[in-house]
């Protein structure tokens, strides 16, 4: 039986984001809040595994209460259970505290043959979290998983999205991958899942449970310094030709002819 | 408005609403356009357990009955009522079995059609056979522990898609109504086949073709129920069903109207938005009545049907009438509202037009649907 566990984080939806004036930070209150949409592949991928090989799939999330939402869903999309770290000693963790927290969670619940996490959040963009939680865990990892092409159980043989194309690698168990979109399509949630979610009881993990080092979770654990933040500067007008390739040259042409 | 809903039931709205605005509604004018079956997203609502809502739980279903049906079918309609047909087939095609199927045969198909691993279909109509069913000319004959079905079934939906049909076939001509029985044909039987996809004004994505039946020779225990009890069979079928066509009505009828009064909003004429112009306003106003009634009504008969089994005929009716009747008037309306734009195929409401004219007639004409009322009138009256 093949212990997944899945790593899941609530963001804004990018549909809907807005940007303080005054602090030039993300508002997040008000804004609706979705499971990040890299993350559904994640979790797409960790079920249809487990239902191949037999398994079971674990959510896992740092986050605030309001976190277990996004987990509820992961398990209304046929997830077996979920576990939220939460504690207010993770507020203000960059990366670094973060897969200080996920590894130790990780240990606590009894480890995993495989770790799933989404390429990246849509929020922070910084594709750390994988690598960095690898590591913490003393894993093998492979980011940019694009296909899944077979997996025994022991090891997995994957395909790796590339700039110029792809890799074919082989991987042996336990490890890590994180995943883009193109590796599925995620099940939206069944009636038999939310019931579940509904029902679930969200095993909470605070920093004492997870016996996490004081000075490596939260902003006292974040090396990460954000010196400024600002919007980039509108670029300049921009002109669309459209019509035939021959129309949109002759167009092209004569803009040019314009500036020479 | 609050239809008071229980959290079971607000579970299945939400979980059909998903499906519907993240896959159905961008998908629509594709399936329309191409006229393909759309496998797909059927797949998606039967993997999200939608395919097993009025099964009972010992065969693999939600537990549920024809308002539970109607909650979600309400919003795959909502969507494309031509998906929605498709999904809705499969039920009609289950309802046989439900009703008067043996154990062995629920154990047998039920569970697959509520995985919705294999789609269901019913087969009453003939060239001959529409709204007179006693039209039907195709035959039963018993040979041995096996009866050779021949015949040709006419607009037949899910035909071809569907590996489970439930098909009503003569087996005594002289016991008038009791000489018809209902049979299990699967599409692996030999001498069935499917004829070519017809062409429709709506609904195009759903798959509507020929059954042909040619010695079509099938073990004696896919009878359902007993011989004779055919004709029984189907009018039991068609009241559990015909809410579950009502409620189209009611999310075409929706989806026309949210369609129109967005418009409406952003439409500008003589300076103002048109939804100012009481012309405008009093159609969206008239349109949100008549869907409002009709879901009252639709929501009202399917609880009775699901309540009263044998004493559903008239809610049925009367819900099937009123609910694609107004159906058809809205949309009609909606296209009016978006005047030039609604006739163009680039937005969505002449598709919804062109979909919601098959509701007044499959599963018995609006004109037949009175003709039960208004008997079931005259034996109310008679007592």
């Amino acid at each position: 039986m093949i212990r997944i566990v899945v790593c899941v984080k609530q963001v804004p939806d990018a549909k809907d984001v807005r940007l303080d004036p005054v602090t030039n930070t993300m508002a997040r209150e008000g804004v609706q809040a979705i499971m990040n949409p890299y993350d559904r592949h994640a979790v797409e991928e960790g079920v249809r595994l487990a239902g191949e090989l037999g398994g079971k799939v674990t959510v896992l999330s740092m986050g605030p209460p309001q976190a277990g939402e996004t987990l509820r869903e992961a398990v209304s999309c046929g997830a077996d259970e979920a576990v939220l770290v939460s504690d207010r000693a993770f507020a203000g963790a960059d990366t670094w505290a973060t897969t200080h927290t996920l590894a130790q969670a990780i240990k606590t619940i009894g480890g995993a043959d495989l770790v799933l996490c989404g390429k990246q959040a849509i929020d922070g963009d910084t594709a750390q979290v994988g690598p960095g939680l690898a590591e913490r865990l003393g894993l093998p990892y492979v980011t940019c998983v694009k296909k899944m092409l077979s997996c025994d159980g022991q090891t997995i043989r994957l395909q790796r999205l590339m700039d110029d194309g792809y890799d074919t690698l082989e991987v042996r168990l336990p490890a890590l991958f994180t995943v883009v979109k193109e590796i599925n399509e995620p099940r939206l949630p069944s009636l038999k899942g939310k019931m579940k979610a509904k029902k679930l009881a969200i095993k909470t993990l605070t920093a004492t449970d997870i016996d996490a080092d004081p000075d490596q979770i939260g902003l006292k654990g974040s090396p990460t310094q954000v010196v400024r933040v600002f919007s980039p500067q509108p670029r300049g007008a921009r002109t669309m030709f459209s019509g035939t390739v021959d129309e949109q040259v002759e167009q092209l042409a004569a803009e040019l002819e314009k500036i020479l | 408005m609050d239809y008071f809903l229980s959290e079971e039931q607000e579970m299945i709205v939400d979980v059909a609403r998903r499906i519907t605005d993240e896959m159905i509604i961008p998908q629509r004018a594709h399936f329309d356009e191409t006229e393909e079956y759309p496998r797909e997203i059927l797949n998606a609502l039967a993997q999200a357990d939608l395919y097993g809502l009025y099964i009972a739980e010992e065969y693999g279903g939600f537990g549920g009955g024809s308002f539970e049906m109607v909650l979600a079918l309400e919003q795959v309609a909502r969507g494309c009522t031509g998906m929605a047909t498709a999904f809705a087939a499969s039920a009609l095609g289950a309802y046989p079995i439900i009703i008067s199927g043996s154990e062995e045969m629920k154990q047998k198909y039920l569970p697959e059609i509520a995985s919705g691993k294999r789609f269901a279909a019913f087969a009453l109509t003939e060239s001959g056979a529409g709204s007179d069913a006693s039209g039907i000319q195709t035959t039963a004959v018993q040979d041995g522990d096996h009866w050779v079905l021949n015949g040709t079934k006419q607009w037949i939906t899910n035909a071809g898609e569907a590996g489970i049909y439930t098909v009503i076939a003569i087996t005594d001509r002289k016991r008038g109504a009791r000489g018809a029985t209902m049979f299990v044909v699967e599409d692996t039987d030999p001498g069935f086949s499917v004829g070519p996809k017809e062409k429709k004004m709506g609904i195009r994505c759903s798959s509507t073709r020929e059954v042909i039946l040619k010695d079509c020779r099938i073990p004696a225990d896919r009878i359902i129920g007993r011989v004779g009890m055919g004709f029984i069979i189907v009018m039991k079928t068609l009241d559990v069903s015909r809410p579950g066509i009502a409620v189209l009505g009611v999310g075409l009828g929706q989806a026309a109207l949210d369609e129109a009064a967005r418009y409406a909003k952003q439409r500008v004429q003589f300076g103002k938005p048109i939804i100012s112009f009481q012309a405008v306003s009093h159609m969206l106003a008239d349109m949100a009545i008549q869907i409002e009634a009709a879901r009252a009504l639709v929501y009202a008969a399917s609880r009775h049907v699901d309540a009263h089994r044998d004493q559903a005929s008239k809610a049925a009716s009367m819900c099937k009438v009123f609910a694609t009747d107004v159906a058809m008037k809205v949309t009609v309306d909606a296209v009016q509202v978006l005047g030039g734009y609604g006739f163009m195929r680039e937005y969505p409401v002449e598709k919804m037009m062109r979909d919601a004219k098959i509701l007044q007639i499959y599963e018995g004409t609006n004109q037949i649907q009175r003709n039960v009322i208004g008997q079931e009138l005259n034996k109310e009256y008679t007592k």
